[in-house]
């Protein structure tokens, strides 16, 4: 018997593997010592936990631990890498590369940096959301500091060719940030194989604790500085202070440990969940349409745009699964996802638009369920649609005047 | 966000849904919103010419939950009513039965429209059989 609701919105959060929380307890309740106290057991015995986990983290990236800054999250890390490196830069030059489906958390602080005088170019995707390195290369100049591409969408689960960027970075010496918070867990990483500088990542993204993220910074060839964005007692090699959230730490280190050590196997399972879904899903309904790239995608991502049918209004149809939508019927704006957009989906695909993201603790049972009822509630709904109707009926739905409102 | 018990039963039981002939010239058909905007609503009344009673509605929506709520709710309404009593129908009632939160207004004002729009294809059709010189000046709207 499947349990309600399922839980198929992985892209958003994830469920703390119970693994991860029991190695975290003991360091609310026993080991509960500051980290940056050095002179008692309790302080030792904290940063030695956080000195384990620090290891963990580097471990899944392939960096070295010293190289980890803890973070409230990939929000702060994003933040810290962008700001940080174009105050800690600026002398150098005043232009930063990104492109256009990043996470707010990137588009947003480089708009602020655009506010204080940076230059920024946001580079446009192909059809399905990867950027090339060739563009990249297009949009340097001798200004240019940095460049932050992400390795995997949130929204659409497109990979983007970060090793092609990265080794671009390396041989122009520009800086290479990366925001992998989709990624860590889900595709082998190494950030000196790929010429990464700077890598987001986050632990509530792979079975960990909310609250709680790091910072790749490399230490050598180059070594790269950061102006911090928090001030205070100078802790993580004085680029974030603030008390180190131990128990939090531990969670991320081991939600790192678990995520290297059966990451075969899991990629192996969720990908085979989702193609379960989709195939289920799209051999069934006409006129559905995968979105982002068919193959160079995160193994449990699948976004799918059901024609006339609104996405919000299907979610309601199946509220017993928990997914997102691109429509932006919840928003005040009434603008469908800029990702969709950025990819030349149709506003009204981009409506229609719904997120599964199947993760390790999704199951067949789960999956075969969900496919039934998404069919039957997009069948249903289709039923209801004056847009189905006329096509039906042959009437081209793009050739009527809409009263845009 | 959570929906009113009212919203979510007209979502999963809605009522009157469904086409009439649009050239039939009893039934008057409206047809809102747009595709890119995530909503569109084609709402048809069908009347009784003698005594100028809207004597039943049907609604197809493209929408969320709210939206085919509220074409559904004004479905419901239109039924018996006058062509002058349903044009008294006004958006606040829907958000009010509803229980609509203020990011789904729109989606009452869709309803009111929809409601406005098929009433005045009715009117036309009413009108042009009155002076069939001007029939060919009015046409259906598009696409019903």
């Amino acid at each position: 018997m499947t349990k309600m609701p399922v839980y198929m919105d992985n892209n958003a959060t994830t469920r703390t593997d119970p693994r991860v929380v029991d190695a975290m307890l003991p360091y609310f309740t026993e080991k509960y010592g500051n980290a940056a106290s050095r002179s008692h057991a309790f302080g030792w015995e904290a940063e030695e936990a956080v000195e384990t986990a620090r290891g963990q983290i580097a471990d899944i990236i392939g960096a070295s631990a010293k190289e980890v800054i803890f973070t409230s999250g990939a929000t702060e890390s994003n933040n810290l890498a962008i700001k940080g490196v174009a105050a800690m830069y600026k002398k150098r030059g005043n232009h930063v590369v990104t492109q256009a489906t990043e996470h707010k958390a990137t588009l947003d602080t480089c708009k602020r940096l655009e506010r204080d005088g940076f230059q920024v170019t946001y580079l446009p995707v192909d059809k399905f959301g990867q950027v090339h390195a060739e563009q990249v290369r297009a949009a340097l100049t001798e200004k240019t500091v940095l460049v932050s591409i992400m390795a995997a969408n949130n929204e659409i689960g497109t990979l983007q060719p970060i090793k092609d960027i990265g080794r671009l970075c390396k041989e122009k010496g520009v800086l290479f940030h990366t925001d992998a918070v989709q990624t860590v867990g889900k595709v082998p990483l190494d950030v000196n194989e790929m010429g990464i500088d700077l890598l987001s990542l986050s632990a509530h993204k792979i079975y960990g604790p909310k609250g709680i993220g790091a910072l790749y910074v490399r230490k050598k060839d180059p070594r790269v500085r950061l102006e911090p964005q928090i001030d205070g007692g100078g802790h993580e090699r004085g680029m974030r202070s603030g008390t180190l959230p131990v128990p939090l730490i531990v969670g991320l280190g081991t939600a790192c440990e678990i995520a290297k050590r059966e990451m075969p196997e899991e990629v192996k399972k969720t990908f085979a969940l989702r193609e379960r879904l989709r195939e289920g899903i799209m051999s069934k309904l006409p006129e559905t349409y995968l979105n982002g790239h068919p193959t160079e995608r995160l193994p449990g991502n699948a976004n799918i745009s059901f024609a006339y049918v609104e996405g919000e209004g299907l979610m309601m149809g199946i509220k017993d699964v928990a997914v997102s939508s691109g429509s932006a019927c919840t928003s005040a704006s009434l603008e469908p996802s800029y990702v969709l957009r950025a990819l030349g989906v149709g506003d009204e695909l981009a409506h229609s638009s719904i997120r599964f993201g199947l993760g390790r603790f999704n199951t067949e049972a789960e999956v075969d369920f969900v496919v039934e009822l998404v069919v039957r509630e997009v069948t249903r709904l289709r039923e209801m649609s004056p847009l189905y109707e006329m096509v039906q009926a042959g009437i081209d739905i793009k050739k009527i005047e809409w009263a845009h409102h | 966000m959570p929906y009113s018990d009212k919203v979510l039963d007209h979502y999963s039981n809605p009522r009157n849904v469904g086409s009439f002939d649009a050239a039939d010239p009893s039934v008057g058909t409206g047809l809102v919103g747009a595709p890119e905007c995530g909503d569109v609503m084609k709402l048809q009344i069908k009347v009784n010419p003698a005594t100028g009673v809207i004597e039943d509605a049907k609604f197809k929506t493209f929408g969320c939950g709210s939206a085919i709520a509220s074409s559904s709710l004004a479905t419901e309404w239109l039924k018996g009513k006058t062509v002058d009593e349903a044009l008294a129908i006004k958006n606040t009632e829907i958000v009010e039965e509803l229980a609509l939160p203020p990011v789904k207004v729109h989606c009452s004002v869709l309803a009111e429209d929809a409601i406005k729009a098929a009433l005045k294809n009715y009117q036309d059709k009413q009108d042009a059989t009155d002076a069939p010189a001007e029939a060919a000046a009015k046409p259906e709207p598009a696409g019903v």
